[in-house]
């Protein structure tokens, strides 16, 4: 008996890596195809190879910065020593999971990684971590994305609950104390896991958001209004609920202090428990970045690794593509980040607009399935903030939704003869470009697949290499 | 001398009733007031908030999650509703959006068949539905009364909306599901009141919306209801490329 499961199990360890071979070979990089076959032949697979794992796994969720966080996870745990399994690619689902682990695996189905970090889709924690039963459960935040497919917040806040019986005992949950809706998952958790908050001190930052898309202004606990003493961005910060008294827990560890250099990274201070004030120097620019750091600190200090292995790990950080990367083109650069909500395209543009306004930029929405396909969110996003800072440069807006982001700049505020609408990528990219002084910059802010149509113009052109899993 | 005209637009409940991007449409009214020379100014008014609603000449309201949705109910019922009932029968243009125009209703029929009365404004009920109708839409609206003019937007809601006599349709859907799926017909109108459950923003990407409510709003306050031709380019753009996605569901 035992014998036929043996073998079950290495026929859908073979077929997933003959898949993943196959895939690598068509040049399709970051599929989920091969854990998704290892999984139907055998569904106890993934639970055979992650158990395997000598410190075990780390899921990382949340709406924004999951695949920012455990990039910084993965370089302070190879700074400690550690070798790492992580799925790279942003293939976050239990298939892409799996595949990661089929990827990682001898053809006898060894796993030899001491901890395999994996960066999970809100959706998918309840499956995934019942499979990988993790020692650590990661949650950077709850925002409103893509609503047309997860449906209302609330519910995916109770889809990453329903994983929390699945963390190991003595297993810790590491929350961001300025989020409500993330705190309200360490209410009333299982006893037999231990809790770590992350947030800011107020003297950080201070929102100067007039309209802003609110997503939690209501109590999660009661259903009464929050209360707020300080906001940091969006519906991240100090509060409280006057009805029940759910209130934003004091945090174990505390950005104290930042000092922003726009565009190439900030200094940080970090203070955690019987640890004195730190600081971290790195490359991730913008507070949102910030927040990605401190959460990956705070989750490697619980898991064991010291200060320095810390403070080495975030310094070699360094953006991938599509989360800021900094690409040359010709006697030009550009800097491409990922936008998918609101609250995460505010963040971007408050960076932009604090450099000095001498570089250019491009938007490219487009609204398939992977982007959310209700292009709506635009309006939630302050633009605002361009009509006031930048100078007279035009702003090139692309993608399938080119003519709805231009209209968004113009009742913002922008000016119309700043605006043009280029919808296709790589003429939008050329005319956007050919505005940029030389040793100037160009900034590029797609959704998902637009990100990955420019990757592919910027491949075809030799200035990045094949699509990797990473 | 010439007469400065001047439009108060109210925003209700900003904070919470704001899903899928509704304070574009407040947007839409204050800049294409703005651009012709009217004055115009928007105020939030939410839970706390004791205003006089009379005092607008706009009103607007978008759709909540169900929790926001929830902790407006009391307030809603016992302070606004009398208000805005007051003003929709005044002839105060007012636009609300998906849940919003749910609220307009005479009631919301849950899955288990309970009823919850909604404030009777419009000759309308919502069934919830199975299905979430989810996707891009076209519509056609004679409400300018120029002839059939275009409507798109998205929706995304799983409430069927059904209406009565006692109302109007704001149009007739030529691509997508509309008010249930099944009758054909998108919005509601009465009196200057309409509800849809188009967002998008709904007003930037239909310009001709947004200014016919503008002109109820000015002929109802000052007796005039022209108003200055602006140059739609980018909005006509939008509408078209909101259009050709609804041709593909
Ligand atoms: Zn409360």
């Amino acid at each position: 008996m035992r014998l036929v499961n043996w073998l079950r199990f290495l026929v859908a360890l073979w077929l997933g890596k003959l898949a993943g071979f196959a895939s690598r070979t068509l040049g399709r990089g970051g599929s989920s195809l091969p854990g998704k076959l290892c999984l139907l032949v055998d569904s106890g697979s993934l639970k055979r190879l992650s158990g395997q794992l000598k410190h075990g796994s780390v899921l990382v969720t949340g709406t924004n910065g999951k695949t920012t966080t455990s990039r910084v996870m993965e370089d302070i745990f190879r700074a400690a020593g550690r070798y790492v399994i992580h799925n790279r690619s942003g293939a976050n689902l239990l298939g892409g999971v799996t595949s990661t682990f089929v990827d990682a695996a001898s053809l006898f189905g060894r796993v030899e990684a001491d901890i395999g970090l994996l960066e999970t889709d809100e959706a998918s924690i309840p499956r995934v971590a019942q499979e990988v039963n993790p020692a650590a459960l990661v949650v950077t935040n709850f925002f409103r994305d893509q609503l047309d497919r997860f449906g209302e917040l609330a519910h995916t806040v109770e889809l990453v609950r329903s994983g929390l019986p699945s963390v190991r005992p003595g297993g810790i949950l590491v929350l961001n104390a300025d989020d409500p809706l993330a705190v309200s998952l360490g209410r009333a958790i299982p006893p037999h896991i231990n809790v770590v908050y992350f947030g800011l001190d107020p003297n950080v930052c201070s929102s100067n958001e007039e309209l802003s898309p609110s997503d939690a202004f209501v109590c999660p606990s009661c259903g009464g209004g929050l209360e707020y003493t300080h906001r940091f961005y969006s519906h991240l910060g100090i509060y409280r609920c006057l009805s029940c008294g759910f209130s934003r827990p004091q945090p174990d560890f505390r950005l104290t202090a930042m000092e922003s250099e726009g565009m190439s990274g900030s200094t940080l201070e970090v203070v955690g428990p019987e640890v004195h004030p730190f600081t971290l120097r790195t490359a991730l620019p913008g507070l949102y970045n910030a927040y990605n750091v401190l959460a990956g600190v705070a989750a490697a200090w619980s898991l064991g690794v010291c200060e320095e292995e810390i403070r080495y790990g975030v310094q070699n950080s360094v953006p991938s593509f599509g989360r800021m990367e900094r690409v040359s083109v010709g006697d030009k650069w550009l800097n491409i980040a990922l936008v998918k909500n609101p609250t995460g395209f505010n963040a971007v543009l408050e960076t932009v607009a604090s450099g000095d306004g001498s570089e250019g930029l491009m938007l490219c929405i487009n609204d398939n399935y992977a982007d959310g396909t209700d292009v709506s969110w635009l309006w939630d996003v302050n633009f605002e903030i361009l009509a006031a800072v930048r100078g007279a440069k035009p702003i090139v807006t692309s993608g399938i939704r080119a003519a709805d982001m231009a209209v968004r700049l113009k009742y913002a505020g922008v000016d119309p003869s700043r605006i043009k609408v280029e919808p296709d990528l790589e003429k939008a990219l050329d005319m956007a470009l050919s505005w940029v002084e030389t040793g100037g910059g160009l900034v590029a802010l797609p959704t998902y697949t637009a990100m990955l149509q420019l990757r592919e113009v910027l491949r075809r052109r030799g200035l990045v290499r094949h699509f990797r899993e990473d | 001398m010439r007469l400065q005209l001047t439009l108060e637009i109210c925003h209700l409940y900003p904070d919470l009733m704001n899903l899928y991007g509704d304070r574009g449409n407040v947007i839409a009214l204050w800049r294409r007031c703005i651009w012709r020379g009217i004055e115009a100014r928007v105020t939030g008014v939410s839970l706390s908030s004791s205003s006089d609603l009379s005092q607008f000449d706009i009103l607007f309201l978008g759709g909540g999650q169900d929790r926001e949705q929830k902790a407006i109910c009391y307030d809603f019922a016992r302070v606004k509703a009398p208000q805005i009932r007051k003003a929709v029968e005044d002839g105060t243009p007012f636009l609300a959006i998906c849940g919003g125009y749910q609220l307009l209703g005479e009631y919301y029929q849950t899955g288990s068949g309970e009823k919850l009365p909604g404030l009777g404004i419009m000759d309308l009920y919502t069934v919830a539905g199975r299905k979430r109708l989810i996707g891009n839409v076209v519509a056609q609206s004679d409400l300018a009364g120029s002839g059939p003019a275009r409507l798109v937007g998205f929706e995304n809601h799983s409430g069927k909306t059904y209406l009565g006599r006692g109302v109007k349709p704001l149009a007739r859907v030529l691509s997508g599901y509309g008010n249930n799926g099944e009758d054909g017909l998108e919005g509601a109108v009465y009196k200057n009141a309409v509800g849809t459950y188009l967002h998008g923003a709904l007003l930037p990407k239909n310009p001709w919306l947004a200014d016919w409510l503008i002109s109820q709003a000015l002929k109802r306050k000052y007796g005039r209801a022209e108003i200055a031709p602006l140059d739609d380019t980018l909005e006509l753009m939008a509408q078209e490329s909101a259009a050709r996605r609804a041709a593909k569901r």
